[in-house]
């Protein structure tokens, strides 16, 4: 089981609180996580990643045990902390106000 | 008794307006998708419950949201809007070639008859069309064939914010691109012309260039499609050839630059501007908010200001920030970049604020319902 933590206005259009558990199947990678995640949740699709190139958009952020892992590859293992659900993913807006 | 339902789209929420046929009394409701801009909302004419939402983040991208229920309960539906083949280039603002990309969703105007069927106006402009109630998006993509690559941005973003459906036939639409003009299709979008004769705009190279002006808003009665209105950048225009030629009407105004444009619901001559003092100074002039009407579909200009702020007033009306409804007497509704809904139940001889403190107002909306 992963733990995903969503930014405030994903949850929101999500309809969940608090933290998303998913069960990833195969290596737990963060395109597996985004995989699982949108296809629970259709409406997050575009929001994260760009439709298309599946490209994190521009002022998503994604950190985990401290770590900034927003530009590692999609394909990168997750840290064990993560695939093993001791830590959170966190998805994140980038500080830039608004 | 008829109601009036006031839909407002602001740089952080949508809010919704609800009043009976007096329109003394307001019932405000929102803020709905809080924190995100809400360019606009709109509801089906051919079925008022179902209501359009375009929401976007700088963060998160566009969504489009859908009501069933006059705006009480939404769903998010489709939100992908891709180009159809490589779009190529438009220009920038410094003319050098720029590559087309997807901003987000300025407006969403539904079918005259089909609820289901909703056209999309975008940044970078662009026309896109759902026949399956805004699940899946198709682009109409023959508008960019029409010089496209000599569009540019205005201030606000290169996008198509205005769309007008001709009542009287159905495969005409009007749409209007800032900075790229008025187009006309009469096939339903299988291919466009430019509209924009008589226009003449300083700072394109070509004043009169076919296409390159900075349409900001027009509008049309539905009795008289054929007659169009027009708030371009400087300049008030009217088209009674249905955009074919343009002439001017700015008239007595005391400046004829400005954002929207409407139309009185039973008088086809009787149109309303927001005059602004001028490209560089985005609010009214001398501090004082006044809405300039003419009974004489242009050219004779009188300014309405009892219930306005007449000192001290610096906001703005954006572009999709009016409308009217249809009772007797007609009401009209503007909202301010200052979180201003004022109305009017007298056809603008008087006005009140309906709510004074919404995040800045992007758009607004007027549904009449029996």
């Amino acid at each position: 089981m992963i733990r995903v933590v969503l930014p405030t206005h994903l949850r929101t259009l999500a309809r969940v609180d608090g933290e998303v558990q998913l069960d990833v199947e195969g290596p737990a990678t963060l395109r597996a996580v985004l995989d699982t995640l949108e296809a629970r949740y259709p409406m997050l699709r575009g929001a994260i990643r760009d439709h298309g190139t599946q490209r994190r958009r521009a002022f998503v952020r994604f950190f985990a045990c401290e770590q900034d892992l927003s530009h590692e590859s999609p394909d990168a293992s997750l840290p064990d902390a993560v695939a093993t659900g001791t830590e959170p993913l966190l998805i994140v807006g980038a500080m830039a106000g608004g | 008794m008829s109601t009036v339902r006031v839909l407002v789209g602001t740089r952080k929420g949508a809010f919704v307006l609800r009043a009976d046929a007096k329109r003394a009394r307001w019932d405000v409701s929102g803020p709905y998708f809080g924190g995100w801009e809400i360019y606009h909302l709109k509801g089906s004419p051919a079925d008022p419950q179902r209501l359009y939402a375009s929401q976007s983040s700088g963060w998160f991208g566009q969504q489009i949201q859908r009501s069933n229920d006059g705006g009480q309960t939404w769903e998010p539906v489709g939100n992908q809007f891709v180009y159809d083949g490589v779009p190529g280039t438009h220009q920038w603002y410094d003319g050098t070639p720029h590559p087309w990309e997807f901003k987000r969703v300025w407006h969403l105007e539904p079918s005259l008859t089909d609820p289901d069927t909703v056209y999309a106006g975008v940044e970078d402009a662009a026309l896109f069309h759902s026949s399956d109630g805004g699940q899946t998006w198709q682009e109409l993509p023959a508008l960019r064939n029409v010089k496209g690559h000599l569009w540019q941005p205005g201030a606000g973003g290169m996008c198509v914010h205005t769309i007008v459906l001709d009542p009287s036939k159905p495969e005409r639409i009007f749409i209007a691109i800032s900075a790229a003009g008025t187009f006309r299709t009469d096939d339903a979008g299988r291919s466009w012309r430019p509209m924009n004769r008589g226009l003449r705009s300083e700072g394109i190279p070509d004043p009169h260039a076919e296409v390159g002006h900075c349409v900001h808003r027009i509008a049309m009665h539905p009795s008289r499609p054929h007659v169009l209105f027009m708030q371009k950048h400087w300049d008030v225009m009217r088209s009674d050839d249905a955009g074919e030629s343009w002439h001017e009407v700015s008239g007595n105004l005391p400046t004829d630059f400005g954002f929207p444009i409407d139309v009185h619901a039973h008088e086809p001559d009787t149109i309303y501007v927001v005059p602004i003092t001028s490209d560089a100074e985005h609010y009214p002039p001398e501090g004082k908010l006044r809405v300039y009407r003419s009974r004489t579909g242009g050219n004779e200009w009188e300014a309405l200001t009892k219930g306005l702020p007449q000192r001290d007033c610096y906001v703005n009306v954006l572009r999709d920030a009016m409308g009217v409804d249809a009772l007797d007497p007609c009401g009209l509704y503007f909202g301010t970049t200052g979180g201003q809904v004022y109305g009017s139940a007298d056809a603008g001889d008087s006005w009140a604020a309906i709510v004074r403190d919404l995040p800045p107002v992007l758009s607004v909306e007027v549904q009449t319902l029996p």
